[in-house]
């Protein structure tokens, strides 16, 4: 493959140079198309027999280059494009832009633009849980898992296309406001689907969660201590499985996440399994913020008046959120015209990824699913 | 061919009799039958339709009834690369080997605007192939971004009956000779 | 924040004069390339500010010269800091690399080189990331031509 400088092709296994027969080291390319399906990211792991000594990451497989192209549109539009990044937090993306913005401009939009904004945040959350538990479990070979998690998100996503008109891609926040108020049935229908989604949630875990062979194959799996947290940066789910309290919501709160009570989960363990139970618990933590928000949307606009063209003073802005996955931070250098100067996402899936060398050193090839099915990576949100 | 007549199997049928012959024709659809109900796509998702992809699959919008059954990891075993996602001149080389890898007869859909045609990142990016149709041949295309799961059966659909449409009798006909009796008027068969 | 900006004039800018600090939406601290790596080692260290955890680097193309702006932030006292450098020269861009102190730095400093063209001192693997590594040219760059690839369109 040109341009990589090691020249492997498909599965290729080729001893280590220098090495010896019966040392047993070699290199095998899980290459872009594997189907863990993460999305295209080529693993270049370097084995003693079974035993991983190194695993180098290397991506730009879809690299879109979202960075360049937000230097020649406006702010409206690239509001559009973040949707593309991380698709399975694709809310949480577009609000970090309509917030900065916002900010920028120094308009304050009403409670109850607030309201629904953290709502629907809240439900893609759970609904970005419901796809990585059943990506998960079928990375393991669990199929069951797949159906169920699939069967239950459809719900999710029903509620979303009756408000926004999309199931998987929104782009319902413009700067200002949202785009049209929500549909009658709204509180109904989240009210209906938490009711219906609580015993399913306990359903999830009879299923897995106590599985010897689960337990097996992720309990003690990829240990990361707190220190290589912070020091790698790995925010999210992933950095408070090693009991690191980087909650965005906690530390810098935005929309209505002030208003509303809710625990941090945090573990101290720090392998696999303590990422796994991280998630399950935030699906619970989401549905008890839903609860307390749901029933008082206050009356409101949905949207303050905007100018036709957006114009942001001179500066820097950022605006940091916490999507499924960890910290997105929208940094935007504005000259004063209608296109911004520079536009940079600070993704978390970028940091949690650059952890993996460290942590599946001494595992065996078949942890390394494991492992990087704990990460939760989004491959888009890396690449850009 | 009217676009009515080619959504109904019996003129299809007729069609083909009119022209081939029974014993041809029998053989023919017997091939295609087979061929047809049991399409099984590679593991072949870049971003976000994969998803709508994994959700066609799942048990909403089931297309195991339509006889997509498993995905197959090895391309050596796979029927039809839906091409879901972007590419990136990164990745095309990858795509193209995949493809040239998989046996005989294989088809391809590329589905989603970013496969069809480049998509939302058509303008001002340096790094996206405008359209799969640079590397590949397409046979169906599927709009959308993302294009619903119902938008991607019917694409399945549409790639079966045209697979209904092959016949033994042509295919190993010298290129040749196929352009020399190439209606430039009508190119499909009546 | 009273203590922050104290504790800043009192271990930073006493040292190296040249250093400047403003206030945008966090504090920002002007620093020159010269000095990056000394300040970026109290900051780390100091038991006063304590910042581990490196949040982004951006990479900016000023039309004279490039620049890295690096946000920062602690896992202990929450507050958040920004160090900007903004006088790379373009024609010859080096400037020191931090991942010894922050191992996060290691890929957002490489997708800076791949982009930009910034060459980072002291990096342990300093090579391309996005793309391929027979790409000519770095994209983000203000005066990057690329007839093949893009369709060009101001919207």
């Amino acid at each position: 493959m040109s341009g990589t400088g090691i020249e492997m092709h498909g599965l290729d296994i080729r001893p280590v140079e220098g090495s010896r027969p019966e040392d047993q080291e070699f290199e095998i390319n899980m290459g872009p198309q594997h189907p863990s399906t993460h999305g295209v990211m080529r693993f270049l792991v370097r084995l003693k027999g079974e035993t991983v000594e190194s695993v180098t990451p290397y991506c730009g497989y879809i690299h879109r280059g979202i960075e360049k192209m937000c230097e020649s549109l406006t702010y409206p539009q690239i509001v559009h494009l973040t949707d593309r990044m991380d698709y399975l937090s694709a809310h949480i993306n577009n609000e970090a832009v309509c917030l900065a913005v916002e900010k920028a401009l120094g308009i304050e939009v009403s409670d109850r633009v607030k309201y629904i904004r953290t709502i629907l945040d809240e439900l893609t959350r759970i609904a970005s849980h419901q796809l990585w538990w059943s990506a998960f479990g079928m990375d393991l070979g669990a199929l069951t898992t797949f159906f169920y998690g699939m069967r239950d998100r459809e719900k999710i996503l029903d509620i979303f296309e009756e408000t926004t008109g999309g199931r998987l891609i929104q782009s319902y926040n413009i700067p200002g406001g949202l785009m049209r108020d929500i549909h009658p049935n709204f509180q109904k229908r989240t009210k209906e689907f938490i009711r219906y989604f609580r015993p399913k949630l306990k359903e999830y875990h009879d299923l897995l969660t106590g599985n010897v062979i689960f337990r097996n194959r992720t309990v003690g799996i990829g240990v990361m201590s707190k220190e290589e947290a912070i020091a790698f940066g790995a925010t999210g789910p992933t950095g408070r499985g090693s009991g690191w309290s980087c909650d965005v919501r906690k530390r810098l709160p935005y929309s209505a996440y002030d208003r509303v009570s809710f625990n941090e989960v945090l573990m101290a363990e720090g392998d696999s399994y303590a990422r796994y139970m991280v998630r399950m618990k935030e699906m619970e933590e989401s549905m008890n913020i839903i609860e307390q928000l749901i029933e008082n949307i206050p009356e409101g606009n949905y949207a303050e008046k905007m100018k036709a063209i957006i114009k942001l003073p001179e500066g820097e802005y950022f605006q940091h959120v916490e999507t499924a996955r960890g910290e997105l931070v929208v940094h935007i250098i504005s000259d004063g015209n209608k296109n911004p100067y520079r536009v940079k996402f600070r993704s978390p899936n970028f940091s949690n990824l650059s952890v993996i060398d460290k942590i599946s050193r001494g595992m065996k090839i078949a942890d390394l699913i494991a492992i990087s099915g704990s990460l939760d990576l989004v491959i888009p949100d890396l690449d850009r | 061919m009217k676009d009515a007549d080619f959504k109904d199997t019996d003129t299809l049928d007729q069609l083909m009799l009119e022209k081939h012959g029974v014993l041809f024709t029998t053989i023919d659809k017997l091939l295609n039958w087979g061929r047809s109900n049991s399409v099984w796509p590679l593991t072949f998702a870049t971003s976000c339709c994969g998803i709508e992809m994994m959700a066609a699959g799942a048990p909403r919008h089931d297309f195991a009834r339509f006889g997509v059954e498993v995905y197959r990891a090895s391309p050596r075993q796979a029927d039809v690369v839906v091409v879901a996602g972007t590419i990136v001149n990164k990745m095309a080389p990858v795509l193209k080997r995949l493809y040239d890898q998989m046996a005989d007869p294989k088809y391809v859909i590329a589905m989603g605007a970013c496969a069809v045609s480049g998509g939302p990142f058509f303008y001002n990016s340096y790094h996206v192939v405008k359209g799969v149709d640079h590397l590949l041949p397409v046979d169906v295309y599927i709009p959308g971004c993302p294009p619903r799961p119902e938008a991607l059966l019917y694409g399945i659909m549409q790639l079966q009956r045209k697979i209904q449409r092959e016949t033994i009798v042509n295919k190993y006909q010298k290129p040749e000779e196929v352009m020399k009796n190439y209606d430039f008027e009508n190119p499909l068969p009546e | 924040m009273e203590t922050l900006i104290s504790d800043i004039n009192g271990k930073i800018i006493q040292n190296w004069p040249e250093i400047r600090l403003d206030q945008g939406q966090y504090p920002t601290l002007h620093v020159q390339a010269r000095y990056l790596l000394p300040v970026m080692q109290v900051l780390k260290d100091d038991p006063d500010f304590y910042m581990d955890y490196l949040v982004l680097i951006t990479g900016v193309d000023y039309k004279s010269s490039l620049g890295c702006t690096y946000l920062l932030n602690s896992s202990v006292g929450n507050h958040l800091l920004v160090v900007k450098v903004t006088d790379i020269d373009r024609n010859d861009p080096v400037v020191d690399s931090v991942t010894h102190l922050w191992p996060t730095a290691n890929f957002h400093e490489r997708e800076i080189y791949d982009l930009l063209g910034i060459r980072f001192e002291g990096h342990p693997d300093l090579r391309r990331i996005f793309l391929d590594d027979n790409w000519v040219g770095h994209p983000l760059r203000k005066d990057y031509n690329d007839e093949v690839n893009v369709i060009e369109r101001k919207l």
